[in-house]
């Protein structure tokens, strides 16, 4: 009996589940072996066509190295800030709430509002950073028109809007270390860093961990501000994966290609997965 | 503990640096905040007596149908919620209490969710939901997220530690297989349930991409895709009116966060500890 209430309660979510992840996965799989088809010239088999072309093409190469980039531009320091800010909360201070509120509120915006915000900011000589520039006598920059400032725009972007969110998973950690360290620290003579480093950080190494690959996932979905700052541009120095698969679906209309830029995403979305298997839940699986 | 004044200087110095960071953090935020409430051409000049006005406000409501997109989102997020919680409750329910054949297969199934979210597989769930006929309305935009595999597991993890001895109580009282989930596992697992709730509206408040490729008319677009139709560089709108959008779309999330922060961080903190 047991069997058949199983399957039944999961029925529904299965139908769901199959319908927009399994049953999509495998045509997006499929779809990647066919050309792309016009009224004239229907779509064909053309095996490893696609990839091939892929490989050649310069911009998914620009769209990988800059995703790459984000990640590494993005990643460390929101960590290192997360977890600063975590620790500054975490003790007695005068407005702590507020303190807190402040770091975890542009978590809680939606992307597409965070890039209204700060595109004002990088505008050209009317903008805040020029105009705070212009105080010390810097001239006005077009810091999302150049291709060498734009990737680094929008990382300090992603950073303010990304560090509230991973201090929340550090100051649950942080919470559930006993207090007794601190004080067997303190009876050995330890300073604070010294407790830090050898003690709390080590401890804080299953969260860090967490953090870090949901962060890495996070930087290959988090596309939503192209839209509003760069639509990708200038000349692709800001384009990422997801953006470039949209562009290529929905404005160039090669659905076959973006297929196959998908297959590539799905496959780096599967080595994540993987390291995500061995390293957390093998590792330091902590309860 | 004695204070001596060293540890008294690096207390104060630690304050100092939590205040000074918190307002660098915040300050964006007040930034669009003053840039809304004041006439354009304050929107780079400070001046603490510039007059307040809700001009911006007026304009933003003019030029875009702010009202309609933001009831599209809270017709959204709670369809979406809803069905969420049947169908994640449900299928919890069995891998949590039910071992039947295959549950371990279709549990490692479900996870590929957490990694492969809908807005990746962009291109065929269009062609999808072309095929049914759901391009361009609001339950196009919550179907694909409806069986959540975030859900599924978070309720798993709570059905899983209620104790049995509850669940034998309640048959004898003579609950059946739904009986029981009813009146055992769900009231046990509220906290959960609130942590998921908060977890899938502001993320659903707040998506964009999926809802951007599906939908094309006012009569469905949520909040963010009308903001971003609005705030496109190219539309010529000037900074002061965006900002009252931006604000405008944001603000019954941000309120909300601001009446219940505890239990959103809270939750927050429950959903990613797992």
């Amino acid at each position: 009996m047991k069997h058949v209430y199983g399957w039944l309660l999961l029925t529904p979510a299965a139908i769901l589940l199959i319908g927009f992840t399994h049953y999509p996965t495998l045509r997006t799989i499929g779809e990647s072996f066919f050309s792309r088809g016009s009224s004239l010239r229907p779509s064909r088999f053309i095996g490893l066509d696609n990839y091939r072309a892929m490989f050649d093409d310069p911009i998914f190469w620009k769209v990988l190295t800059n995703n790459l980039w984000f990640a590494l531009g993005t990643i460390p320091t929101s960590i290192i800030l997360a977890l600063t800010m975590a620790l500054l909360v975490n003790r007695a201070l005068p407005g702590r709430a507020l303190v807190r509120m402040a770091f975890f509120t542009p978590t809680i915006l939606p992307m597409i509002a965070v890039a209204n915000i700060w595109l004002f900011f990088y505008t050209p000589d009317i903008g805040l950073i020029d105009q705070i520039l212009s105080l010390v006598g810097i001239s006005g920059h077009n810091w999302l028109g150049d291709p060498a400032t734009v990737l680094g725009a929008i990382i300090v972007m992603t950073i303010w809007k990304e560090a509230g969110f991973f201090m929340i998973f550090y100051l649950a950690a942080l919470q559930h270390l006993p207090p007794e360290l601190r004080e067997a620290s303190r009876l050995e003579g330890a300073g604070r860093w010294h407790h830090f480093r050898r003690v709390t950080f080590p401890l804080l190494m299953p969260t860090t961990l967490f953090v870090l690959i949901n962060a890495v996932i996070n930087s290959f979905k988090l596309v939503d501000h192209l839209f509003i700052l760069t639509k990708g541009g200038p000349n692709n120095a800001s384009n990422l994966l997801l953006y470039y698969i949209f562009e290529t679906a929905f404005s160039y209309f090669d659905t076959n290609f973006a297929a196959t830029l998908t297959v590539a995403l799905l496959f780096l979305l599967a080595l994540m997965a993987l390291a995500q298997f061995y390293l957390l839940d093998k590792r330091v699986h902590y309860r | 503990m004695k204070r001596d004044p060293i540890s008294w200087l690096g207390n104060a110095l630690e304050t100092g640096a939590a205040w000074l960071l918190a307002i660098v953090w915040i300050a964006p935020l007040l930034y669009a905040l003053w840039a809304a409430f004041h006439p354009g051409e304050y929107a780079v000049r400070f001046d603490l007596f510039a007059p307040l006005t809700l001009e911006n406000f007026a304009h933003a409501l003019e030029r875009a149908p702010f009202p309609r997109y933001a009831f599209n989102t809270f017709i959204l997020v709670t369809s979406l919620l809803s069905a969420q919680l049947v169908l994640c409750t449900l299928a919890a329910y069995a891998f949590a209490r039910f071992e039947f054949k295959g549950s371990s297969i279709a549990f490692g199934l479900v996870l590929v969710q957490l990694m492969i979210t809908p807005e990746i597989l962009i291109v065929e769930n269009y062609a999808i939901l072309a095929d049914l006929g759901l391009v361009d309305t609001i339950a196009g935009i919550g179907l694909p997220y409806m069986a959540s595999a975030f859900g599924i597991f978070l309720l798993r993890q709570a059905f899983k530690s209620t104790p049995r001895e509850l669940e034998e109580a309640a048959r004898l009282e003579g609950c059946g297989v739904l009986g029981v989930l009813w009146r055992v596992y769900v009231p046990l697992a509220r906290p959960t349930y609130l942590a998921y709730g908060l977890v899938s509206i502001s993320h659903h408040w707040n998506n964009f991409l999926w809802p951007l490729v599906v939908t094309n008319s006012v009569a469905t677009r949520p909040l963010t895709v009308g903001l971003g139709v609005f705030g496109a560089p190219e539309s010529g709108v000037n900074w002061s009116v965006i900002s009252a959008a931006t604000l405008l779309s944001v603000a019954p999330l941000l309120i909300a966060f601001l009446l219940f922060q505890r239990q959103f961080v809270q939750s927050f903190m429950r959903a990613g500890i797992k």
